[in-house]
Formats: structure tokens, sequence, C-alpha cells
């Protein structure tokens, strides 16, 4: 690794413009860098927020009744008498946990900041190819989300129907709910906003020689993502368009006749369908789960060909996988519903896809398995999280494949079981794989290193607590204990043998969110103090790398228009001084 | 640096910018109707009575509408024309046709929602009744959207023909290529609503 030469900065732009004030420079930019700041910060800090939800709601899983201490009179008599955790606040804070940390927290983050800053610097864009409406991808996204968090404070409090919003219950839940859609709207509108922007820019912008086989895979993935986004959102704004309309306007799309809540019957119509929620719901939310893993999956194969000094092992497959995989995403939704009561016929036909689908995926991690074979593995802070990453999405890819077979849902919907299986995708998966992220390319961001000993803290500990947290919740599913349950289980008898882990998972949880402080303290220490390094700190052979360190906050990312000569990933080439080739390097003559 | 094919096609895809992100963004909109349509197809499949649209809807008036809209889409297709004519006096005047036709569109329907208020036609009053409703009225937002935009290269928007008129006709054809969007829509929602 380099370390900075005095004046290394190169590439000062050269097409000054009058420099734009505060407000236009930080806060209504219209430079896909401080865009990407922007959305890192924020959904760094909805990642926090939702990750203390439910910090929360352990306390309640672990202890069930008793007072939350410190923090449990801040919430007051409607949510937590005495600082006991009503049910409906209970099911408040299950639903926005999971409403913000996929929404606001890990899209934003995987998409919105990394997909943001690195795309058009690692095409050799200028900048994205609509500014303007990148800007407001932003600010749709953060009204969206101060729409989210405001439902908190309104009577009857945030939306409680879980993530998933299922109809019926959601239409006569109470007001949180017509927010929470308010916001979805807006949130949904950004990603569409979003990915139109994402397509056009890499198809359009990538630089002289980039072909597609050439376009770093992280590039990819975030160009199969958009895609997904694009098309698989519209479904969940009709679906949402649908509730408001039962919510507000009294229509019955998704209330079924006859319904009777408490003795009383309700005043619908009725002759809706409460399955059709469902069918648009995951419509949109199955494509959601490969935009939560594919930019991660980007990142991780970033990283490791940096840190193996070799080339990705299988890179065409792992593309022709992400394709594939792109595809299958839209015709396997259904096995979310197996219990449902759509017809064995149906069933049938998703389990076949739900399997087929499995296969690109294990392409893709086998490819990035096999990368590390023989690489001379440099253990940087963002390679320790790539590498965690692996076999951690590895176990949250075997545990689904019970789940898309629908004799075996039959027991396991609806447990710990799933809980622990999508985590593992997520958490351990997704997230370390954005951490990753994080320290890889701040050096670019910053021209600052972030500390290796924290880092190393952070990593270790966090890797330690996230498994204590999730493995608990295979044996708890198995063992029958549902999801969602106010006191995690206490009341049935055949979940008292596996209740004991409940307080062990929780203080694991909690151990976690302290394993955190970490990475923050680091995070903004290395801003400021952190170690100067040069613009290719980490020698790797990427066009973001051939950008001058942190670059200006305005359009214009290169000081010459970059061009290129080879594929994404020349380490170690033979008869090359260096260990590395960049893409932009031209061919010597011979 | 300046974003490079704001205005010529990139040669290995064919198109600007604007013209691919515009496909993408009506690809999109495919999807948002496409989820209101099979949500149509899905209700009706599973109601036990389901109403003639015409017992309760004004085939008449729709049957204007469709003219209506089927003319507004021509006239905008004419001021794309005349402007790559290089004639602006002539763009203005097919652009206002095309802004006035929309409007006729909306007062028509407009009426329409008037006449079903007054019988006591509520979103709420049947199945049939909030997909009408649903369905109508997210199209007459588009109708709304639209006229926004074409007002806009109407009126200040069009300042552009002086600095950049390359660039200015791109925008026109841009916009024609969603209100076609918003029009065929129309012609789906017409046969689907009025006359099944």
């Amino acid at each position: 690794m380099s370390e900075a030469a005095p004046g290394a900065l190169a590439g000062i732009r050269t097409d000054h413009h009058a420099p734009p004030g505060f407000w236009r420079t930080y806060v209504f930019s219209q430079d896909h860098k401080t865009i990407g700041i922007q959305y890192a910060i924020t959904a760094l800090l909805f990642l926090l927020f939702g990750f203390t939800l439910m910090m929360i709601m352990r306390w309640q899983l672990a202890y069930p009744g008793q007072s939350i201490p410190f923090i449990g009179k801040f919430f007051g008599d409607a949510n937590a008498p005495d600082g006991v955790m009503l049910p409906e606040f209970y099911n408040q804070l299950g639903a926005m946990h999971g409403t913000i940390m996929v929404f606001l927290g890990v899209v934003p983050l995987a998409v919105g900041a990394f997909g943001n800053y690195v795309m058009p610097l690692q095409i050799g864009a200028p900048d994205m190819a609509f500014p303007k409406l990148n800007m407001m991808s932003y600010w749709i996204y953060f009204v969206g989300g101060l729409t989210m968090l405001s439902s908190f404070l309104i009577p009857g409090g945030a939306a409680a129907s879980g993530w998933t919003s299922y109809a019926p219950l959601s239409v006569i839940a109470t007001a949180g709910q017509t927010v929470w859609l308010f916001g979805m709207i807006c949130l949904i509108t950004s990603s569409l906003l979003g990915s139109v922007n994402f397509i056009t820019t890499i198809l359009q912008l990538r630089a002289k020689g980039l072909s597609f086989m050439r376009l770093p895979f992280f590039v990819w993935a975030q160009l199969v993502t958009s895609f997904l986004l694009l098309l698989a959102f519209p479904p969940l704004e009709a679906a949402g368009v649908l509730q408001l309309m039962d919510r507000l306007a009294g229509t019955s799309f998704f209330m079924p006749s006859g319904l009777v809540v408490s003795g009383q019957p309700l005043a619908y119509t009725g002759g809706g369908n409460p399955l059709l929620w469902q069918h648009l719901f995951w419509f949109l939310a199955h494509p959601e789960v490969y935009v939560l893993i594919l930019p991660a999956m980007g990142i991780v194969a970033e990283v490791i060909a940096n840190n193996t000094r070799k080339p990705l092992w299988g890179y065409r497959s792992m593309v022709y996988a992400t394709i594939f995989l792109g595809f299958m995403s839209f015709v396997v939704w259904a096995h979310h519903m197996f219990l449902t009561g759509m017809g064995t016929v149906i069933s049938s036909f998703f389990q076949a896809t739900t399997m087929i689908i499995s296969i690109p995926s294990i392409i893709i991690l086998t490819a990035l398995f096999l990368s590390l074979w023989g690489g001379s593995i440099r253990f940087t802070t963002p390679m320790l999280f790539a590498l965690a990453f692996l076999p951690m999405f590895g176990i949250g890819g075997l545990t689904g494949l019970p789940l898309g077979l629908a004799p075996a849902d039959i027991h396991l919907h609806d447990t710990y079981y799933v809980i622990g299986h999508f985590h593992y995708v997520v958490a351990p998966g997704t997230l370390f794989a954005l951490f990753a992220g994080v320290y890889y390319w701040f050096p670019k961001v910053t021209g600052r290193k972030m500390n290796d000993t924290l880092g190393r803290i952070h990593f270790w500990l966090s890797f330690a607590f996230i498994n204590g947290v999730f493995m608990p919740m295979f044996i708890q599913g198995l063992a029958g204990v549902s999801r969602r349950l106010y006191d995690g289980g206490a009341m049935y008898s055949h979940a008292q043998g596996v209740m004991h882990l409940n307080v062990f998972m929780s203080i694991c949880a909690w151990c976690l969110g302290l394993a955190q402080i970490p990475f923050i303290f680091n995070f903004f220490w290395s801003i400021w103090k952190g170690k100067k390094v040069s613009a290719n700190y980490w020698d790797a052979t990427t066009l973001e790398w051939a950008a001058a360190t942190s670059p200006p906050m305005a359009h214009g990312n290169f000081a010459t228009t970059p061009e290129v000569y080879r594929g994404p990933y020349e380490y170690s080439p033979p008869g090359n001084a260096a260990d590395f080739l960049p893409q932009n390097q031209p061919v010597e003559a011979r | 640096m300046q974003i490079p094919y704001t205005v010529e096609p990139r040669p290995d895809t064919g198109v600007y910018n604007a013209k691919l992100g515009i496909w993408l963004f009506l690809a999109s909109e495919v999807m948002l109707f496409g989820a209101l349509f099979s949500s149509y197809v899905l209700l009706r499949v599973g109601a036990t009575t389901w109403p003639h649209g015409y017992e309760h809807l004004n085939i008449p008036l729709a049957t204007v509408n469709t003219v209506v809209l089927i003319t507004s889409s021509v006239t905008m297709v004419m001021s794309w024309a005349s402007l790559a004519l290089k004639n602006l006096r002539k763009f203005r005047v097919y652009m206002g046709a095309t802004v006035g036709l929309a409007c006729v569109f909306l007062v028509i329907k407009g009426f329409e929602y008037a006449a079903k208020f007054e019988h006591g036609l509520y979103p709420s009053e049947s199945t049939f009744m909030a997909i009408y409703f649903t369905l109508t009225g997210l199209h007459g937002l588009h109708i709304i959207g639209g006229i926004v935009v074409n007002c806009y290269l109407l009126g200040p928007g069009s300042k552009m023909w002086k600095t950049d008129p390359a660039r200015f006709t791109n925008r026109v054809e841009i916009a024609g290529l969603y209100w076609h969007f918003v029009d065929l829509v129309w012609i789906f929602l017409f046969p689907v609503l009025y006359l099944l």
C-alpha cells in the first residue's frame, strides 16, 4: 500500500465556474458525490435508529412485563405506563424496525450512498445522467423518512401492522398506517427516480473503452438492482394507493365480505380480496430481497479482488448469474404465501422457481469463495468484513431452502426460524458488506483511512455478538416459537424449553449496540484525524481510484476524460512491475 | 467536464440520455397500471356479481373523451414536427391545442364524476365503483402532470429554443412520449371499465 507523497493530490479541475454557495454545495447539491454522502449519513442514522427500536423490543422479549430500566419513563403513559411496554407499542416498534431497516437504512445505504458515490466514478462519468433528478431522489427520500418518523408522535402511534402491512388488519389500524402509506409512496417515488437515473447513467455515460464485460462487478450489481427497483416497486405503489383508498375513501379492495371485529360487523361493502395485498406486496418485496443483497455482493467482489491481489474467479459467470437472478426474482414471490390457501398447484410452481433461483446465488458465492484460492490475502479491515460476509450469507441462503419447500414451510412459517434466516442474509450478510464498503471507500471520500485497530475491535465484537443474536433464533423457530409475539412466546407451553435463549439473545443485541461505538468514534475521528493517504491507497485497478482523492464537490470527477484499456481486475499480471494494472493505464508499446 | 449525450445520441446505444430515461420511466408506469389492471382482473374474477360498465357509466361522454385524447396526441406530434421544421409559431399553436384538449378531457371527466356523486355513487359504493374511481383518478393525475409539463414547455421552457434548439426539440419529444403513454392508458381504460 502506498503512502501519501507530498503534492500527490493530482487531478485538480481545470473548468472552474463561479463557486456555488453553501446551500448549493452542501445541502441542495446536484453533485453525485455530495448526494452519496448525504444518503450515507442519513441512512446510517436511520440504521442506528431502527436498531435502537429493536434493542428496546429485546428488553420486553427477555424480561416480559418488567419495567424498562433508565429509558422506560420517557415513552409516555400511552406507550409504556410505568416503563412497562404495552403490546400496541411493541407492535409499533416491530413494524417500524422492519420498515426503517429495509426502506430507510439498507437500501439507501447500498444503492443511494454507495451506488451514487462509487458507480459514476467506476464508469468514468463526470456525474449522474440527471443531476437534478438525483437531488430530487434524495430529498423525496428524506421527506419520506421524516414522515415515517413523525408517525410516532400522532395519536395512536406509528404503524403497527408489521413491515408487510397485511390487509385487512392494516386497513382497520390506527392513523399511523395512513402516515406509513404516505411515507412509503415518497420512498417508492424516490427509488423510481433513482433507478431511472442509475440505469441511464450506466448505459450512457460509460467511459471510452469500458464495454459491458469490462464493468466492475459492483456496477453490474447496481444495474440489475436498479432494474429490480424500477419494475418491482410500482406494483407496491399501486397496492399503497389501493390501501389508501380502503382507509380514506371506504372502498373494499382488500376487505372481504362479512368481516366482524370485536363482535361488530365492519362498515365495509366487502367483496375485496386480502390475498391481493399479499400478492402485490410480495411482488415487490421478493425482488427487494435481491435489492438488499446484490449491491452487497458487488462491494464484496470489489474488496475481495483487491485484497487477494488476483482477478475474480469466474467474472463472466457471476455477471450472467446476476442477470438471471434479476429475471427469476420476479417469479418467486408467492413462496411467502404457501400457507394462505392459494392452492397446491400454484405452490408447486413457486416452489420450483424458488429452487431455481438459489442456483445463481450459489454461483456468485462459489465464485467469490474460489477467488480466495491461491491469493496472497491482505487481511485489511474491509477484507475482514468481506470475508465474514461469505459464510454469513451462506448460512442465510442455505437456511432459506427449507422455507422455499412448501411442506417444510408449513412447520417453519412465521416462526423465529424465518427471522433468523432473513437476518443472516441482511444483517451479518448485507450490513457486513456495507461496513466493508465504508472502510474500503473511506480513503477515497475523505483522503484519510480509518483506524485499523478500532476497525478490528468493531469487526470481531460485531461478528461474535451478531451470531449470538441470530443463531439461537433457528433453535427457537425449530421449536415452534412464532414471530411477533409480545412476550416472546412465554405464554405457550411448547416454547418453555427455549425461552431462556431470549435473555442471551437480548444481551448479545445490546452488546452488538455497544460494539458499534468503536465504529462511530472511528468514523468521525478519522474524518479529521485519520492518517492521510494517497489517491489509490489500496493499489486498486478500477476507475474510481484514478480520480483525485476526495474529488471536488461539483460536477467533474476526472482531470482528463479517462479511457479504459482492459478488464476491471488485472491484479498480479505477469510481466508487470507492480502487482496491479489500472483499467485506464495505456498499453505500453513493445 | 460536461455530461455527454444530453442532445446527440450515444453511438452504441442509439439514444440520448433523456430518451432512455423516459422509456425507463414509462416501463415503471406500465408496471404501475399493470398492477392495477391485474387487481381489477383478480377482483372481478373473485366477485359474485359484477355490474356491466354501461349500466353505471356514461359511454357517449367517454367516447367523446377518447376522441379528444387521441386528437391531443396528434397535435402533440405536430408540435414536435413543427420544431423539427424550425417553426416556433406553429409549435405554440399545436402545443396550445394539446393543452386545451387535455383541459377539455378533464372538464368532461369532471362532469362524469359530478353525475356519479349526484346519484350517490361514491368509491365505497361497490368494488366496481372503487376501481373505476381509482383507475380514472390516477389517470387524471397523469393528465394533470402532462398539462403542467406542456405548459412549462409552452411558456418559460420555450426560452431554450433561442439558446439550445436541439435540446428543446428533444424535450418536446420526451414530453410527447409521456403524453402518448397517458393516451394509451386511456385506450385500455375505456373498454375495460365502460364496455366490458
